[in-house]
């Protein structure tokens, strides 16, 4: 087996991390720097409890090595928050009632977050597109949708 | 000093934001596979059977104990007891004979999971095939293999009743009035056979589970469970470990459904940690494990005969279950006779035969899920009661509202149901529906079809399932409640809190319900099944609460010389009607109240304890299914769904779908319609998607990618909740359950949605794309 150290960005923070070639972007989250917000719900890239922002796109962290991470920048759930002060969908998914469980909720709320970036004023069918790609068994979805929607508008007027 | 302000507005029927959101939110929350055990931890993964029957001859796992970082291998050998919830019929692993595909032979603790992974393949397993039973009926027959040969000797309670000599695990029975007598005076009758699939849970969670053993006897199980209590218990007797000295530590849950209830694989890190004392040892199942090694909802052959007279009043139903219960029915024995206590539905039928039985079969176990029986029941009832309408020429909406329970109503095991709102429901959902009313399609390839059906549910359980609470006050004016039920998404901390802060009068602010749920500090809880928490463990948390109320109330009525009648708490204050004078308690909950002139002090530390358990259950005969109570309630409902399907496809669009359930009282009401929404969903996705594809006994599609469960584009964009309350007499507030009623019906309101738009009745779920086109075409819908 291989090993590497890799350099990268996490939530804002350098990090430099000793890893093994078959390592996981998940794994190396979870168990290398205690960042075990982001959930391992199939480690097969079908359930999207895994999803990670890579370089500002919603990756399944389960399907990334590690070692593909060098000199990457990464934001977990963790680093959604700015300051103390929660990100818009962070709100709306509390507001509106749009956690249960809350396992799949880390990788729903960056999939939110990577569709609001690049996508500021998406269509409902673009938001029920996706969050395809994050089960929930829990919520039956409608009130997630309505959570992005409602972020997008908030974040809407705040950039007017 | 001044009265403080009376509460205005009280926070039970508030739709106050979830206790447990913020951390949810932020990544913080902590799930079992989030604890972290450092390098002491160990690593678990298990042998399982290829066959679905077959004698074991010889385990030879010497090569798997040279592989380096290799620990342990334990097999059946080293675990001889059964364990079972209600009827013990299983072994921790496999011991003379495997009996389902996936059932665990053999375990290895190595140091990683990779080696423990590999050394799988260093174990010999030689088998002696045996004839499997793959299906239920044919299980319950004469000519079937016996799966369990000493089924005799199985321990159970006094109301399951098993047939010696046969695979039939429970045959429950109900004989009412005189079916036979009816069947001349009906106008109207219909037969059919319907057939539900097993499915899956499918919690994004997958199981995970983590023990370590002490030299000195401790014993502690870290579980995603929904049953820590019934896992100590079960475990401990089997594995004759005191239940003091097991300690069941389950932190948050990522989704349970029934799977996480009662005992499954969190007995194999504890039977290995027994083994290799000292260190923590893990069991984390993989998603294709998840899908095949564990409890799956029973798949069940149900045959209805309904009839009616000339008016379309219900008069006779007989009706005949086999659940195929699978490799053990330790749980599913119980399923069935839900099944056959509530196997009238929600209908007032005079003359009733009920055969409900619990088949063993070599398929996957099954077990608790969401709706305990009574989705698999509705499959049946829902859609044979729209056949009998049609056929008798009766409105739809008129025959259900007809023959619908209504309170005092004496059901088909004797039992005189309380009030319940099942009318009002109906009609809410037929108004929200329009039903009656044919609406155009979207589009000429399309046929639109409404659907409508009913539901009822009795908590499932032992008649003495019971539930305590602790209210503890603090020096600050919170207060900490702690509980042994689980939060599984549903809410129920927060309801909880809710409850403890009306009953003791503090603002719900001040109260906290938290996990982890630990044996070792928590009160006891039976399990987080059953939609019985709020009832329950409401009433628990209730009169824990009234009793720290009533030491409150007893110091300062002595301290102020006055009745503690003639004082309250409202928002935090001791407040007198009769002096109006007040006090904040937290001055004095904790540290007491010094007695006047400096001679002492009244009072201390307050701690109010309070436990809930329902006394009036009583048993049924065995021959007629006959007693005075057979169940604690029922909370009813009705769901209708609006559909398109295309003609081309068979690919079926819900438009639109209501929910309307009897909660007695919605304590939060947001929740209570997150519950209807999540249920409804998870009950379309079984209806349109959902199967366990068994082939020879092997599950074939284990796997998310074919294993399809709903994605947020498969929903009705609006869905309609409705809260009826009619409230229940032994409820806390009024309150009944609604966790697990919003599934139950939709697989037969989709069923009826079908028919309606095509005219061509499709039975048996799911109800893919392609059976639909399929039946469409053999039907010449389309050509
Ligand atoms: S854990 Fe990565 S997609 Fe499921
Ligand atoms: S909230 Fe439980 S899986 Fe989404």
């Amino acid at each position: 087996m291989s090993y590497h150290r890799i350099t990268l960005k996490v939530n804002g923070s350098l990090e430099v991390v000793d890893i093994s070639g078959n390592m996981t972007l998940l794994q190396m989250l979870r168990e290398k720097l205690a960042l075990t917000g982001t959930k391992n719900g199939c480690a097969s890239g079908e359930c999207g409890a895994c999803t990670v922002l890579m370089n500002g796109d919603a990756v399944n962290s389960c399907m990334v090595l590690a070692a593909e991470c060098d000199g990457a920048e990464i934001i977990t759930v963790e680093g959604l928050a700015k300051n103390g002060e929660m990100d818009v969908v962070q709100k709306t998914l509390v507001d509106l009632g749009a956690v249960q469980c809350g396992f799949c909720t880390p990788g729903v709320l960056i999939s939110a977050r990577a569709l609001l970036n690049r996508n500021p004023h998406p269509t409902e069918f673009e938001i029920r597109d996706a969050l395809s790609g994050n089960l929930c068994r829990c919520t039956g979805y409608n009130r997630i949708v309505e959570a992005v929607k409602v972020a997008a508008e908030i974040e809407g007027q705040e950039g007017a | 000093m001044a009265i403080a302000q009376a509460s205005t507005s009280s926070v039970v029927g508030k739709s106050v934001k979830r206790i447990d959101v913020q951390e949810k939110v932020t990544g913080a929350a902590q799930y079992t596979d989030d604890i972290a055990f450092g390098n002491a931890l160990h690593h678990c993964r298990v042998k399982r059977s290829p066959h679905p029957h077959a004698l074991i001859k010889k385990i030879n796992y010497d090569k798997a104990l040279l592989i380096p970082g290799v620990k342990l291998v334990v097999t059946g050998e080293d675990f001889p007891e059964y364990v079972g919830l209600y009827l013990q019929d299983r072994n921790i692993f496999a011991r003379d004979r495997v009996r389902f595909v996936g059932e665990g032979v053999a375990a290895v603790v190595a140091s990683t999971e990779e080696i423990a992974e590999k050394a799988l393949d260093a174990i010999d397993v030689e088998y002696e095939l045996l004839q499997p039973v793959l299906d239920p009926e044919f299980g319950a027959s004469k000519e079937a293999p016996i799966i369990h040969p000493d089924l005799e000797k199985y321990e159970h309670p006094n109301f399951i009743f098993p047939v010696n000599g046969t695979n039939m695990a429970n045959h429950f029975k109900i004989r009412k009035g005189d079916t036979e007598a009816a069947w001349p005076q009906c106008a109207a009758i219909v037969e059919h056979t319907f057939r539900i699939p097993q499915v899956q849970h499918v919690p994004i969670e997958p199981h995970v589970a983590i023990a370590k053993a002490e030299e000195n006897g401790q014993v502690t199980l870290w579980a995603s469970t929904q049953s820590p209590f019934a896992q100590r218990a079960l475990l401990a007797k089997s594995l004759h470990i005191p239940e003091s000295d097991f300690r069941v530590i389950a932190p948050l849950i990522g989704g349970g459904f029934g799977c996480k209830a009662g005992v499954t694989m969190e007995a194999i890190p504890v039977a290995a940690a027994l083994k290799l004392k000292g260190v923590p040892i893990k069991l984390l199942l993989t998603r294709e494990e998840e899908f095949y090694t564990n409890f799956v909802r029973q798949g069940l052959v149900i045959k209805l005969k309904v009839g009616c007279d000339k008016d379309g009043n219900l008069l006779a139903m007989e009706n005949t279950m086999y659940w195929d219960g699978g490799a053990y029915t330790e749980y599913g024995v119980n399923v069935t006779r839900a099944g056959g206590y509530s196997s009238t539905g929600p209908y007032d039928i005079p003359n009733m035969r009920t055969d409900s039985i619990c088949v063993y079969t070599n398929h996957p176990v099954g077990g608790a899920y969401r709706g305990f029986g009574m989705a698999e029941l509705h499959t049946g009832v829902g859609q044979i009661m729209d056949m009998l309408a049609d056929k008798i020429g009766m409105d739809r909406t008129e025959f259900h509202l007809r023959n619908c329970v209504r309170g005092g109503d004496v059901l088909a095991t004797g039992m005189v149901i309380h009030e319940v709102g099942l009318p009002e429901c109906i009609d809410k959902v037929a108004r929200a529906l329009k039903l009656g009313e044919k609406e155009a399609p979207s589009a000429p390839n399309k046929l639109r079809g409404k659907g409508i059906a009913l539901a009822w549910k009795a908590p499932a359980m032992p008649p003495n399932a019971g539930s305590s609470a602790l209210v503890k006050m603090n020096a600050d004016g919170t207060v900490n409640v702690s509980v042994g039920g689980q939060e599984l998404g549903q809410g129920t901390f927060t309801a909880m809190a809710q409850i403890a802060a009306e009953s003791l009068g503090v603002p719900y602010e001040a109260v906290k319900v938290l996990g982890p749920i630990d044996t070792r500090y928590s009160p006891y809880e039976w399990q987080t099944v059953a939609s019985r928490l709020t009832w329950s463990m409401g009433n628990a948390v209730r009169n824990a609460a009234l009793d720290a109320k009533k030491k409150i109330l007893d110091i300062v009525a002595e301290a102020w010389n006055e009745k503690p009648e003639d004082l309250d708490i409202k928002d935090g204050y001791v407040i007198s009607y009769k002096t109006e004078e007040s006090i904040e308690i937290k001055d004095f909950v904790v540290y007491g109240l010094p007695k006047a002139d400096d001679q002492g002090w009244l009072g201390g530390p307050i701690v109010g304890a309070g436990s809930f358990m329902p006394t009036y259950v009583t048993g049924l005969d065995a021959e007629t299914g006959q007693g005075e109570r057979a169940v604690v309630h029922y909370t009813t409902g009705a769901q209708g769904l609006d559909i398109e399907i295309d003609k081309d496809t068979g690919r079926i669009t819900v438009l639109y779908a209501a929910s309307a359930f009897d909660v007695g009282k919605a304590i939060n009401p947001d929740m209570v319609r997150q519950q209807m929404e999540g249920g409804f969903v998870q009950g379309l996705s079984s209806a349109m998607f959902e199967e366990c594809q068994l082939v020879g006994g092997e599950m074939r599609n284990p796997s998310f990618v074919d294993y399809r469960i709903a994605t947020a584009i498969d929903v009705p964009e609006k869905i309609d909740t409705f809260i009826v309350e009619t409230a229940q007499d032994d409820g806390p507030f009024g309150a009944r359950g609604i966790g697990e009623h919003p599934l139950v019906p939709v697989i037969a309101a989709l069923a009826n949605a079908i028919y309606d738009a095509t005219g061509v009745r499709i039975t048996n779920p799911p109800f893919s794309a392609e059976k639909i086109y399929m039946a469409l075409l053999e039907a010449g819908v389309v050509n």
